[in-house]
């Protein structure tokens, strides 16, 4: 019994983990107590968890990415205190593996991840011009797996310990013999989980895109969020199986003894390096190109210009797409494949800089001869065009393989990933979700607040990763939880433990922002408040969960559809409203759900009554689904006329 | 259900039917993927046995074959229920699913009886890096055709209860993609683990 338990404890508990344990179980119970005494439990079932509305499930994911990205800060502050002064005894040794493992992990697969996936969602149906995704149902179960495996992952550091062998996990540092806690039993386990429901969503909006796009809307006329999205969706559909296999490779050498990545018996941990990276590298591509996107819907909007080379930069992306598939190995230049393989990916990582700065350029060009008007989206945008290209070139240093034997594993290339992820994605993101927040709420986020949080960020972010480029080159090697003076890196480290400092501050701004905007922004905004071009301003404000009352129509416009409506009077919306049929919702999904989190759980732990429990229900719901029948429901034409007049009477588009 | 064409096949007379024909051609882009990293590291991993067997002391050619026959036949015989459905007879497009996954069955039968001979011989999953990706990359397979087989009864099932229409009609014809594409699977399997490790 006493050793049924022990196997639960963590290994190596400290006062901030049990800190961190005793306001996670404060904050579940207030949770509760406040869900159950507004009565809200019937509210969240019908209206959230069950939904199908691809919105809905838009704002889910938006709502997870935020938690995360604070969960990750605190990772993030958490080691900027420890490297802040030399000898620090903040954290020990495992404990700083462990949080710098949780902060990778988090902040790439469940912050960056769900907030493209929140982007997909929300934005992808409504520029297309369509009523909902593919799959309604698939995307309310992609959203419960990812969030599963995201629990799952966020539980290890309460129940048995977090995974501590690094965000990649590479064997055999990963393997019993050396990690000897569950915790990366739960990074195989919930990672697995989660990539599920990131491919649901990957086959979900690949077959959105290239089906269920409004009359007349070519390839060649889809807006650059969307092309982006289709583009990303398809390395997503290609990169994950090959996570899938590497995960239950790890897993099964960790829970059944089996010889992949071992370092006996025939076992190659260098497979393990090779399969994560010809997942993780297009990773990165899956995340940056939809940034992109949004880039370009921003700036085209803020410089009053349709966007300059729409060709090349759809082009771009494509290239960039094949070519994310081909310089894995830059991530292990060290690892001994020998000059010939390297120079080739030296090459084909240097080569990926070539379409990345057409369009830099692209961009540049569309804000030459624009009227440039500088919201905070547009802020985000201007000081992300610097702030990247100094990352790019970076990596182009990084991608020099005889240099790289100086960079690796130091600091420098912690510089140079941090300076492309955050000006590049989570600017982004951060870009994206303002320019969007009326469309979603009804309210503008306050411009002043916003742009100086941009200030704050893009001054915390300088003083935290610029002096890392100069202590890597001097040599502070990157998950050495300290250093001794003698070394000279402590001014460094100070500095950026100053910027992490910022940088918290500004995203603390932007929680303050949006309870600021909800107490005070007016309500009476149109449904087009940034004068913009795309068709997902084409609907009222809220969106009706239909989306259109008419399927528009853009034959006659350009990739800017509702932009031609507003200039030229192009008719987007012909025809008369006719009953429109809508999926119902299901709570199928979240129940299979359930089961794989009970099932992933007892994995973890090699309780095997538990887990087989766990797959027979996972079975059950599915041949439960099979024999469903289930034929959605109409919404009749003078429904939704009435629910048209209240929208137009609120002053909505059209 | 959207609205039915007539001058198309049943399964493809609907617009939901489209979309998932399609999405599913997706899916089987991604197992391809899979299916194809699985390839990649037993090629990586095949001559790393360790103090274990090789492939050429443990294969055996008897079970190997009856089980390319078996599954070869039963992609031939979903490809006769596909052929039924169009026709719209729905007792022989039953019969003819009956006799895939009854055919899908005894492949599974002796790869079953395979694996268990493997563990017994001392060629079992935790032996070799070997052994490991072997059993891997055939359970893997044989994981797909156990699914094959619930799912395909559950068709069975509703064919049998509501009659083809262009619900089961859609649900089919996936069915049969999938089928067909285990089958490719195998030849791969057949060619590259069995044949060129018997050479």
């Amino acid at each position: 019994m006493k050793e049924f338990f022990a196997q639960f404890a963590i290994p190596h508990p400290s006062l901030l983990i049990y800190i961190a344990m005793a306001s996670i179980v404060f904050g579940t119970i207030a949770l509760v107590a406040v869900v159950t005494y507004f009565k809200l439990w019937g509210y969240l079932w019908r209206e959230w968890i069950t939904t199908v509305d691809h919105k809905k499930i838009g704002i889910m994911y938006l709502i997870t990415a935020l938690v995360m990205l604070f969960r990750g800060g605190v990772d993030a502050v958490m080691l900027r205190m420890q490297l802040a002064v030399p000898e620090n005894t903040f954290l020990e040794a495992q404990h700083y593996n462990e949080v710098f493992t949780t902060h990778g992990v988090v902040m790439i697969l469940f912050m960056a991840m769900p907030f493209i996936t929140f982007f997909f969602n929300f934005l992808v149906p409504l520029q297309i011009g369509a009523r909902d995704v593919a799959f309604p149902r698939l995307n309310n179960l992609a959203f419960w797996l990812f969030f599963m495996g995201m629990g799952l992952f966020n539980i290890s550091f309460v129940i048995g310990g977090s995974p501590d062998s690094g965000w990649t996990s590479y064997f055999p540092l990963a393997g019993n013999e050396f990690s000897t806690s569950v915790g990366t039993n739960y990074y195989m386990i919930a990672l697995q989980i989660a990539g599920l429901g990131t491919l649901m969503t990957g086959i979900n909006f690949i077959t959105t895109i290239m089906k269920m796009r409004a009359p007349g809307m070519t390839l060649f006329k889809m807006p650059m969020f969307t092309w982006s999205a289709l583009i990303a969706n398809l390395i997503i559909v290609f990169a994950f199986p090959v996570l899938t296999v590497a995960l239950a490779m790890g897993t099964m050498d960790r829970l059944f003894a089996t010889n992949f990545f071992t370092t006996v018996n025939g076992g190659m941990d260098m497979l393990w390096a090779n399969l994560f990276w010809v997942w993780g590298h297009p990773e990165v591509y899956i995340l940056i190109l939809p940034a992109f996107g949004i880039f370009s819907e921003v700036i085209s909007t803020f410089a009053r210009r349709n966007l300059y080379g729409y060709t090349s930069m759809v082009w771009s992306m494509i290239v960039i797409s094949v070519f994310s598939f081909a310089v894995w190995t830059h991530h292990f230049f060290t690892m001994g494949q020998g000059a010939f393989t390297n120079s080739i990916f030296s090459i084909t990582t240097m080569a990926i800089a070539i379409p990345t700065g057409v369009k830099i350029f692209n961009w540049l060009f569309t804000l030459y001869k624009g009227k440039i008007e500088m919201t905070t989206p547009m802020l985000y945008a201007m000081h992300f065009i610097p702030l990247f290209t100094l990352g790019g070139v970076t990596g182009v240093m990084l991608a020099m393989s005889a240099a790289d034997y100086q960079y690796h594993n130091t600091m420098f290339l912690v510089a140079h990933f941090h300076n492309v992820i955050i000006p590049g994605v989570v600017y982004a993101m951060l870009a994206g979700l303002t320019f969007y927040w009326p469309k979603m709420f009804g309210f503008m986020l306050n411009e002043k607040i916003g742009k100086a949080t941009v200030w704050v960020m893009s001054i915390g972010f300088v003083l935290a990763f610029i002096p890392m480029y100069i202590t890597g080159l001097d040599g502070q090697a990157r998950r050495m939880y300290t250093y001794s003076d003698a070394t000279g890196f402590s001014f460094l480290n100070m500095v950026s433990f100053v910027g992490a400092g910022i940088m918290t501050v500004s995203f603390i701004m932007i929680v303050w922002n949006i309870w600021y905007s909800f107490k005070n922004s007016p309500r009476d905004i149109s449904s087009d408040p940034w004068n913009a071009r795309g068709l997902e301003w084409a609907t009222h404000t809220p969106i009706p969960h239909y989306n259109f009352a008419i399927t528009p129509d853009v034959t006659d416009a350009s990739e800017e559809a509702f932009w031609d409506s507003k200039k030229k009077g192009t008719q987007l919306f012909k025809g008369k409203i006719e009953d429109i049929h809508m999926p119902n919702n299901s709570g199928q999904t979240f129940v299979m759900s359930v089961f794989f989190f009970i099932a992933g759980f007892a994995f973890v732990f090699s309780m095997w009554y538990l887990a087989i429990f766990g797959l027979i229900g996972i079975l059950a719901c599915m041949a439960y689904r099979s024999l469903e029948d289930d034929h959605g429901y109409h919404i009749h034409a003078h429904e939704v006329e009435e629910d048209e007049k209240k929208h137009a009477q609120k002053g909505g588009a059209k | 259900m959207g609205k039915v064409n007539n001058n198309v096949p049943l399964e493809y007379s609907t617009e939901e039917n489209n979309l998932k024909i399609f999405g599913f051609w997706v899916f089987l882009g991604a197992e391809i993927m899979l299916f194809g990293t699985l390839f990649a590291s037993y090629f990586t991993l095949v001559d790393r046995t360790g103090a274990g067997p090789t492939g050429a002391e443990i294969f055996e050619i008897t079970p190997v074959l009856i089980e390319t026959f078996v599954l070869l036949t039963s992609s031939f015989t979903i490809g006769l229920a596909i052929h039924a459905m169009r026709i719209g007879s729905k007792k022989a497009t039953i019969s003819f699913m009956v006799i895939t996954l009854l055919l899908g069955a005894v492949f599974l039968g002796v790869e079953i009886y395979e694996f268990k001979h493997y563990v017994h011989i001392g060629a079992g999953l935790s032996v070799s890096a070997f052994t490991s990706i072997l059993l891997t990359t055939l359970g893997t397979h044989g994981l797909h055709v156990t699914m094959g087989l619930c799912w395909g009864s559950f068709i069975i099932f509703q064919i049998w209860k509501r009659g083809l229409n262009s619900v089961t009609a859609g649900k089919t014809f996936v069915f049969s993609l999938y089928w067909h594409f285990l089958d490719v699977v195998w030849i791969f399997i057949f060619s590259f683990i069995y044949l060129k490790g018997m050479m």
